[in-house]
């Protein structure tokens, strides 16, 4: 079976994206004393990704809200993480 | 705020909150169960398989209308390395006899279901809306919910809202979680016709395979593979313990595609359409992770409590959390009758779980989170073992044959590993599964 991107997953996903509050969001100058920076490899929507400029960047859509970047991050304070508002988010139509 | 207060307001409509719901309202009591999904489900995501025995309790013979996918009947157990795989099957006909053991289910249909029983039961659900904090009176007794604006009032608040229980948390039952405590889940549903499901994996009818994995799918990282039939989808994914996944440098969404396409996965999947990727945490530190289960005015059910059960080879949250449901409502109703709600009273809950088969189990299974943790050639070089002896037992090219002992001996060297490894490892598993 072919292998599909990141992209291609997240888009037979239905999501209900808050475009008034992000409901996670990510302290960019703690990032950047941080050198493990686990969130790239953990988080399963693949949303944490590093810019040309080697600098950390985040978007809360196409969030699973799985919670691991909050559970792997190690630097306290550079993420702030909550569930979306009621109704807002992913919607799984499987499970 | 409204006057209006509650007998009990539950988070959560999954399915600790749900049978929680279902037992207090056929008891006549006021509950309100508050969803932050559109639906109850649309948030949530499983493996696959419910134990059938604890719905079983308060809703018998669930299965001749719940939305289940297929029973269970078939199990394997799968070695798996770049080049082949080693697996135990196991199919049983007494797995077709009523009562059925195990469910395959898929969550989205599945706690819609149970939430409309608990609805119909009476108990008042309310989707859309995200619980934000809890709510005390002057002494820090909790006596209800904040959602956005709206404060709500309840005598008990049980806390059934997922591993991720911010609630619990707020409540300070629990700190942050641990990045080994938990594992991250990942799966795609993939569509297939159900004649072809059924061919493939050997089923007739309403029969289910369920099949675990261990090895490459991680390559090597603590964890392993799942796969369930449903009716017309195949669900398949990995769960890898979150802490491990940071320091492998390995991205788990690219794991979950590397997986599919193995050689010996691959023909499984071949042809289908995915439908649904999802991601999910399963709590795995089992009975060294458990916070305090209750409080004055609230009590904390299913994953929220960490009650789950990662054996390696098999995954359990879901009949805990069903469980763990019922008692705490239990809990709520003899609270109800003496009209005391502290502490002391709430304490029940512990009780009941202490008598049933959530904490026998979680104590069963103590050590296996830590041997899991310690002995990593479970994931790494037994697989690999397994593959080299069986290939070598299976082959034959003309070349000199070795005898069975001298071979396997000859394997352990290459993989360095002595007698004393193996057997420490054997006895230590034994021992903690
Ligand atoms: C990949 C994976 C494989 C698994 N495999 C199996 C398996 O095969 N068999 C098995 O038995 N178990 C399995 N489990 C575990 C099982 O899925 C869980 O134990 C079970 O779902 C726990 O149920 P719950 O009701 O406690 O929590 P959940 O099902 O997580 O429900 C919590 C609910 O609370 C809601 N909520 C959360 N916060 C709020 C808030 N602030 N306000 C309002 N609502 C809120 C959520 O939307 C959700 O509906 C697996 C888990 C994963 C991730
Ligand atoms: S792990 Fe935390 S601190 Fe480090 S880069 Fe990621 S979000 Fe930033
Ligand atoms: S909650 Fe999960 S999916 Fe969402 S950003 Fe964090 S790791 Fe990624």
């Amino acid at each position: 079976m072919k292998k599909l991107s990141i992209e291609e997953r997240l888009g037979f996903n239905k999501f209900n994206v808050d475009d008034d509050e992000a409901h996670i969001t990510i302290n960019k100058e703690i990032c950047r004393t941080c050198t493990e920076k686990p969130c790239l490899y953990a988080c399963p929507a693949l949303l944490y990704n590093l810019n040309e400029a080697g600098e950390m960047t985040f978007d809360y859509a196409g969030c699973l809200e799985c919670g691991t970047c909050r559970v792997v991050c190690q630097k306290q304070g550079a993420i702030q993480w909550n569930y979306p508002r009621g109704t807002f988010g992913v919607q799984f139509r499987y499970g | 705020m409204s006057e209006e207060r509650f007998d009990c307001i539950i988070v959560g409509a999954g399915p600790a909150g749900s049978a929680a719901a279902l037992t207090l309202a056929r008891a006549g009591l006021e509950v309100l169960v508050i969803e932050r999904g559109l639906q109850a489900g649309s948030k949530n995501m499983t493996g696959g398989r419910l134990y059938a025995h604890a719905l079983q309790k308060i809703i018998p013979n669930f299965w001749e209308e719940a939305p289940v996918e297929r029973r269970v009947v078939k199990e394997t157990i799968t070695m798996i390395t770049p080049s082949g795989s080693v697996s135990l099957d196991y199919k049983s006909q007494r797995y077709n006899q009523e009562p059925y053991h195990s469910f395959t289910v898929l969550r989205a249909q599945f706690d819609q279901w149970l939430a409309t029983k608990a609805e119909e039961a009476g108990a008042v659900i309310a989707t859309g809306v995200r619980v934000d904090d809890l709510l005390r009176d002057d002494q820090g007794k909790i006596i209800g919910v904040i959602a956005g604006e709206d404060q709500m009032l309840a005598n008990v608040v049980i806390a059934a809202d997922g591993v991720n229980s911010l609630l619990a948390q707020k409540a300070g039952l629990r700190g942050e979680l641990k990045d080994i405590h938990v594992a991250t889940g990942v799966k795609e549903v993939i569509e297939l016709p159900r004649q072809v499901i059924e061919d493939r994996f050997q089923l007739t009818g309403e029969e289910g395979a369920a099949q675990l994995f261990v090895g490459r799918c991680t390559q090597g990282i603590q964890g392993g593979g799942f796969l369930y039939t449903n009716k017309n989808t195949i669900s398949i994914g990995l769960v890898i313990t979150s802490g491990a996944i940071g320091k492998s440098k390995i991205k788990i969404a690219d794991l979950i595609e590397e997986f599919k396409t193995h050689p010996n996965i691959a023909p499984l999947v071949t042809g289908g359409k995915v439908v649904e990727y999802s991601a999910h945490l399963v709590p795995e530190g089992g009975l060294n992770m458990l916070p305090a289960l209750y409080t004055d005015g609230l009590l904390i059910a299913g994953d929220a409590a960490g009650l789950v059960l990662n054996t390696g080879y098999m995954v359990r949250g879901m009949d805990l959390a069903i469980y763990s449901g019922i008692a705490a409502a239990q809990t709520v109703i003899k609270a109800k009758e003496k009209e005391d709600y502290s502490k002391t009273s709430l304490s029940h809950y512990q009780e009941l779980l202490k008598n049933s088969f959530v904490m026998k189990d979680l104590e069963t299974y103590k050590n296996a989170p830590a041997f899991m943790e310690q002995t990593t050639r479970i994931f790494t070089t037994y697989p690999q073992l397994a593959d080299n002896i069986l290939y070598k037992l299976f082959t034959v090219y003309g070349t000199p044959a070795q005898h069975l002992l001298p071979m396997v001996m000859g394997e352990l060297k290459k993989n360095n590993i002595s007698i004393f490894d193996l057997v420490k490892d054997g006895i230590k598993g034994v021992r903690a599964l």
